[in-house]
C-alpha cells in the first residue's frame, strides 16, 4: 500500500508541476460557476440543479484529458518499464493512478462547495438532493478514470487514448437515451447500463445501493482490463 | 547467481531468443554481444521479470522469475535500453522517488541518495530537471536509480550507446568499480567495451547463443590461419612473384605505401616468420616490417555473427 501512495504522490506532483492541474480546476470551475451564476443573477433561482447538470458534461471531457498520458505516455518513453520492475504489482500502479486522478477530481468537486454555501446561505438547499449529487459526480470521476486509464494503456499516443476514452466514456453516457429506439428488453439493460441514468437517480436524494454498485462494478472492471492489457507487457 | 535454462521468446510468430541456457556466477561481469535485433535486450527483459519467458525458466538465486517476480526485482537493479527517465522531476526527487518504490525507508533516503551522487558523479545536477540533463548525465541517473538499493545483481542495457568518447570511458570505469562486489549483466554491440569491461562474452546471434567465453578464450579459439604482414623495399615484380610461389603461404593482399614500400599480407598454417627473413636475405630484399596478426575479437565477433 506504500507504494501504491508513494506512485499517487508522484502522479500528483506531475499534475501540479505542469499547468494540467491548474487549467483542469480553473475551468471546471469557471464552467460550472458560469452556468451557476446564470441561474442565480438572470432567472433568480438559487440552486445546484445546474451545477449538476453540467458537471457531467464536463467530466466526459476533462477526466479522459486527466489520464490520457497515464499509461501512454510512459509507453512511449519508456518508463513504464523501470515502473513494472520495481517490487510492486502491476495493481499497484494502476491503483496509484487511479487514485491520484480520483483525488484531483474530488478537489475540482470540493470547490463547487462555494455554490453550495451561497445556496444554503440564499436559499433553501436540499441536503438529500446534494448529498446525492456530490456522491454521484464523485462515482462518475471515479468510473471514468478508471476507464480512461484503460485506454491509455491501450496506446503509445496519448492522443488516442484521449478519443479512446471520450468516446467508450460517451456512449456509456448516451445509453439510457438511446432506450425509445430499440426493443423494450434492450433499453432495460441500456438503460441499467448508462452511466448519467444512475447519476439522475441519485440526484433525486434517494441513495441507492445499486447505483452506487454499479459504478464501484463499472470502476472495478475497467481496472480489470488494464490490468489484463499492462499484464501483456505491452511494447 | 543467474540461471538460463533453454530459454525462449517468441513476439507472434517471430522467435527472437531461441533456447539460450547460460549461467551467471556471484561477482561476474558479463558482456551480452551481438548484433541489433540479436535477442540481448529480450533475454534480459526475461531476467529482470519484465517479459514473460515463452518457454524454459530463468532463475536469480535459485528463484523462478516467473513464480517470485517481486522478490527477484529486489535483487536487481535494471537500466533499460535508452535510459526512460521521469524527465519532468528533478534529479533528487527522482532518485527519492525510486528509494521509496524499492521500499527504503525514509530516513535512510537522504544517505542513498548522497552515496549514489559519489559514485556516480551526480552532485552537480541533483537540482536540476532531468530533461535538462545531457545524455551523459541522464545515463548516469539511470545507473544511480538502479543502483539505489544496493542491489547483488545488476543488468544495464547498452549503457554507453549514445555517449561521446569521454562520457564512455567514464561510465565504463563506473561500471568497472561497481563491479568489483556485484553481478553485473550488461549488453553492448561495442567491441571494445566488452575487452575493457567483462570477465566474460556471450555472443548472441539471431536468438542463440553463439560463443561464451573470456575475451581471451574466444579470440585464441578463432581457429585456422595466422596472417602475416611483412614489409620490405624491393621490386614489387620480384618480391610478387616469389611469394605467389612460395609453397609456405599464400598472398591474401598486397600494398604500396606512399613512401613506395611494398607490404604483403599472408596466411599460412604456422609461425614463418622465420623463414620469411631467410627468404627476404636469400632475395636481398630490406625487410622493414614483420609481425604476426593477433586475430581480434571483431574477427571473431564478424566470424560467428555472419554467416
Amino acid at each position: 500500500m506504500h507504494e501504491t501512495w508513494t506512485l499517487t504522490q508522484r502522479e500528483l506532483r506531475a499534475y501540479f508541476d505542469g499547468p494540467a492541474a491548474y487549467v483542469v480546476l480553473s475551468v471546471f470551475l469557471a464552467i460550472t460557476g458560469w452556468f451557476f451564476g446564470n441561474a442565480l443573477f438572470l432567472q433568480n433561482v438559487a440552486s445546484l440543479r445546474s451545477v449538476f447538470s453540467i458537471a457531467p458534461f464536463v467530466f466526459l471531457f476533462f477526466v479522459p484529458a486527466l489520464t490520457m498520458a497515464s499509461f501512454a505516455e510512459e509507453r512511449r518513453s519508456g518508463t513504464l518499464e523501470l515502473l513494472l520492475t520495481l517490487p510492486v504489482r502491476d495493481w499497484q500502479v494502476i491503483a496509484g493512478k487511479l487514485l491520484s486522478v480520483t483525488i484531483l477530481l474530488s478537489l475540482a468537486i470540493a470547490l463547487t462547495l462555494i455554490y453550495t454555501l451561497t445556496v444554503s446561505i440564499l436559499g433553501d438547499l436540499d441536503l438529500g438532493a446534494t448529498i446525492g449529487g456530490y456522491l454521484g459526480l464523485f462515482l462518475l470521476g471515479l468510473t471514468y478514470a478508471s476507464i480512461g486509464l484503460w485506454a491509455s494503456s491501450l496506446t503509445r499516443n496519448q492522443i488516442v487514448a484521449f478519443i479512446l476514452g471520450f468516446a467508450i466514456v460517451f456512449v456509456l453516457f448516451l445509453l439510457d437515451k438511446v432506450t425509445d429506439f430499440v426493443p423494450s428488453w434492450l433499453g432495460v439493460i441500456l438503460q441499467y447500463l448508462g452511466a448519467d441514468y444512475h447519476f439522475q437517480n441519485l440526484l433525486r436524494g434517494v441513495i441507492d445501493t445499486r447505483d452506487v454498485l454499479y459504478y464501484l462494478s463499472m470502476t472495478a472492471f475497467a481496472f480489470f482490463l488494464t490490468t489484463y492489457t499492462l499484464a501483456r507487457r505491452p511494447e | 547467481m543467474i540461471e538460463v535454462r533453454t530459454l525462449s521468446k517468441s513476439y507472434g510468430a517471430e522467435r527472437a531468443v531461441d533456447a539460450i541456457s547460460f549461467e551467471v556466477a556471484q561477482g561476474e561481469i558479463i558482456g551480452f554481444l551481438g548484433p541489433n535485433g540479436a535477442g540481448k535486450t529480450t533475454t534480459m527483459k526475461v531476467i529482470t521479470g519484465y517479459l514473460p519467458p515463452t518457454e524454459g525458466t530463468a532463475l536469480v538465486n535459485g528463484l523462478n522469475v516467473s513464480e517470485h517476480p517481486l522478490e527477484i526485482r529486489e535483487q536487481i537493479g535494471y537500466l533499460p535500453e535508452s535510459t526512460p527517465l521521469y524527465s519532468d522531476m528533478v534529479t533528487w526527487d527522482y532518485l527519492a522517488f525510486v528509494a521509496a518504490m524499492r521500499g527504503i525507508p525514509k530516513e535512510r533516503h537522504n544517505d542513498r541518495i548522497v552515496e549514489m551522487a559519489r559514485a556516480c558523479g551526480l552532485r552537480e545536477v541533483l537540482a536540476k530537471r532531468i530533461d535538462t540533463l545531457s545524455k551523459g548525465y541522464r545515463q548516469r541517473v539511470g545507473l544511480a536509480q538502479a543502483m539505489i538499493h544496493d542491489p547483488p545483481i545488476l543488468i544495464l542495457d547498452e549503457p554507453t550507446s549514445g555517449l561521446d568518447p569521454n562520457q564512455i570511458v567514464e561510465i565504463r570505469e563506473l561500471i568497472r568499480s561497481i563491479g568489483h562486489h556485484k553481478t553485473v549483466v550488461l549488453s553492448t554491440h561495442i567491441l571494445p567495451e566488452v575487452q575493457v569491461s567483462c570477465d566474460r562474452v556471450i555472443i548472441i546471434n539471431q536468438g542463440r547463443i553463439v560463443a561464451d567465453g573470456s575475451p581471451d578464450e574466444l579470440q585464441s579459439s578463432l581457429s585456422g590461419e595466422e596472417r602475416i604482414e611483412i614489409s620490405v623495399r624491393a621490386s614489387e615484380e620480384d618480391v610478387s612473384r616469389v611469394l605467389s610461389d612460395w609453397d609456405a603461404a599464400h598472398m591474401i593482399d598486397r600494398t604500396i605505401d606512399t613512401s613506395g614500400e611494398l607490404q604483403f599480407t599472408l596466411a599460412a598454417e604456422r609461425d614463418i616468420r622465420a623463414d620469411l627473413f631467410r627468404l627476404a636475405v636469400a632475395h636481398g630484399w630490406t625487410l622493414t616490417g614483420l609481425t604476426r596478426k593477433q586475430s581480434s575479437l571483431e574477427d571473431v565477433f564478424r566470424q560467428l555473427t555472419t554467416s
